[in-house]
């Protein structure tokens, strides 16, 4: 029996601070209202402080690398949906480029402007969730539901586009599925024109706000070497003072044609990350503008029958219509062999799409650069040190999506 | 605004840089759509990493991605451990490819190099069963932790293996 014994680690082991009581284990989440997402963490607290924090991940784990080696690549875009659910058609444009960049096909300057524009709707969606929940987390819930409204709005140019909100799959390989229909430009003007104002009532709420500006400032701060060496990027690396961005390094869609400033941050804390987000929508609007003011004439999609599906009425009356649509519909096309790795900025950072094609009907591997992901790792070291509603404020502003994070 | 390009920092002059430091180490090199690739041996790897990241010339100091792959075919070289590693200074992106057999999958720890390169190595363990050697923590992150297998491999099947009806025979591949 005391061999037994001598083998067995005990369930818990309790250090002599926490038996006396002066460390406390607390599990925040994994389902706790203020984390906006399925996120356990296990804090060591000091009465407020935290001492440590160790994260576990996974609860929504979908395996999506798995399910897209049995999927032709038509059907992998539904997949991305599921990622960053805050900001999808930046996923479905995005793994769509790395799909176009594997078949080196060129797609008409039309389709670049038209993804240009929704991919930056998509952008201001994601970062008025993220700076007005951050805004939640410091109790003021007006701006919420003021920018709610405008998200909205974006919701229905998204139906527009492709008739649904949230779960987009917009954007098809070479193109989209149809063009802006004329409720859209209607809906896009009105935007343009009502947002900036409702833009600047939710910036003037928190901005310059005393109780805001102190609870933001210096809260879960980290410096540029470290995000870098974290492997950070989009705007919460920029909140440190690095302007790397995707679009302008690398850049994709045309994003040359546009003119628009990187902002950037000095400390790394929520209220920079939160400022370069503000920032950030009103470079992609500008961006939206001068996309949609040089909108070029067009087609909405590249000529490129093998992979982009027939008009209806060419289905049911052309014999190599048909053969098309059917191929396209099984996934029988062939797709060249090859090793592409093709990213875009998303709204948390470097989205990434490393695919492998072995020439067969489905990607041979795919994996996904997911920037939650990678950032998250980072958050037990950003909120060392601080109190409880600190970390829940850090965790807001980090914009940690549990769909990307989990894939 | 323009994309910064440093014309003399390109792939060739990349390759030729690393080629004069790790003469026998380069094995293959190739560049697939204009992304710098290098097969380098998995005892060489960290070596390479941690070098490409301190050399003041090349400063490839971003670490953008780590990959699994599985190759079951192939003999004493299963699986691949990709690293996709990013200059920001010269925009110059290198991939460092690294086979290990399946009999003995381990290769060196990334995290002493850069922090960010521990929930990617477990992910990568998670579902490839690499094992990342001096990894502080290596143990599953997305999958539960009485899981016996590794899901990414390719002998796991997402379908019922024995489905017809997508076989590549039925389409004149094989």
């Amino acid at each position: 029996m005391s061999e037994f014994k001598q083998n067995t680690k005990p369930a818990v082991s309790l250090s002599q601070e926490t038996i006396d009581g002066d460390i406390a284990t607390l599990n925040l989440g994994p389902t706790h209202p203020a984390t906006h997402g399925i996120f356990q963490n296990i804090l060591q607290v000091d009465g407020e402080k935290i001492l440590s924090s160790e994260q576990t991940v996974g609860y929504i784990h979908r395996a999506f690398e798995k399910i897209a080696e049995r999927r032709p690549y038509y059907q992998i875009t539904t997949l991305t949906d599921r990622l960053n659910y805050c900001s999808s058609p930046i996923n479905n444009i995005g793994y769509v480029l790395a799909v176009e960049k594997l078949l080196q096909l060129e797609v008409p300057k039309r389709v670049d402007y038209m993804r240009v524009i929704m991919m930056e709707l998509a952008r201001i969606a994601d970062h008025l969730i993220c700076n007005s929940v951050t805004g939640v987390d410091t109790g003021a819930l007006t701006g919420f539901t003021w920018v709610f409204i405008q998200r909205e709005k974006i919701y229905e140019l998204y139906e527009e586009v492709c008739g649904a909100r949230l779960t987009t799959n917009m954007g098809r390989i070479g193109g989209f599925e149809r063009d802006f229909t004329p409720a859209f430009h209607t809906k896009l003007q009105a935007f343009l024109k009502d947002f900036p104002k409702v833009f600047n009532q939710f910036d003037g709420l928190l901005s310059r706000n005393r109780i805001f500006m102190d609870r933001t400032i210096g809260t879960g701060a980290i410096s540029a070497e470290r995000a870098l060496n974290y492997s950070f990027t989009g705007p919460n690396l920029r909140a440190t003072g690095v302007d790397y961005d995707v679009r302008v390094m690398n850049p994709y869609c045309s994003y040359e044609d546009f003119d628009f400033d990187v902002p950037v941050g000095t400390d790394g804390d929520t209220y920079d990350r939160f400022q370069v987000r503000q920032e950030e929508i009103r470079q992609s609007l500008r961006i939206i503008q001068q996309a949609y003011d040089n909108l070029p004439e067009g087609p909405y999609h590249a000529d490129v029958p093998e992979f982009y599906l027939p008009p209806k009425e060419a289905v049911y009356n052309e014999m190599e219509a048909l053969i098309y649509h059917f191929k396209i519909v099984m996934g029988e096309t062939p797709v060249p062999v090859g090793e592409v790795y093709s990213s875009v900025e998303g709204g948390n950072g470097e989205l990434g799409f490393y695919l492998i094609s072995h020439g067969d009907r489905s990607p041979y591997r795919l994996q996904f650069r997911r920037p939650s992901f990678i950032y998250y790792q980072a958050y037990p070291e950003m909120i060392t040190g601080q109190t409880i509603s600190d970390a829940v404020l850090t965790l807001s502003s980090m914009n940690i999506i549990a769909g990307e994070l989990d894939a | 605004m323009k994309a910064m390009n440093n014309n003399e920092i390109n792939n060739v002059f990349a390759l030729e840089r690393l080629k004069a430091e790790f003469t026998d180490k380069i094995l293959t090199s190739d560049e697939p759509f204009g992304l710098l690739t290098i097969e380098v041996p998995a005892a060489a790897a960290h070596e390479i990493v941690q070098w490409l990241k301190e050399d003041q010339v090349l400063r490839v100091d971003f670490l953008t991605n780590i990959a699994g792959v599985h190759y079951p075919t192939a003999e004493n070289r299963e699986f691949a451990v990709v690293y996709q590693l990013h200059s920001l200074v010269h925009n110059l992106r290198i991939r460092v490819k690294a086979f290990v057999p399946l009999s003995n999958p381990s290769i060196l720890s990334l995290t002493d190099i850069y922090s960010g390169a521990n929930w990617m190595e477990r992910e990568t363990f998670d579902f490839y069963g690499i094992q990342f050697i001096n990894h502080p923590n290596l143990m599953r992150i997305l999958n539960e932790e009485d899981m016996d297998y590794h899901p990414m491999r390719k002998e796991y099947q997402l379908e019922d293996a024995t489905r017809m009806d997508k076989d590549n025979r039925f389409f004149g591949r094989e």
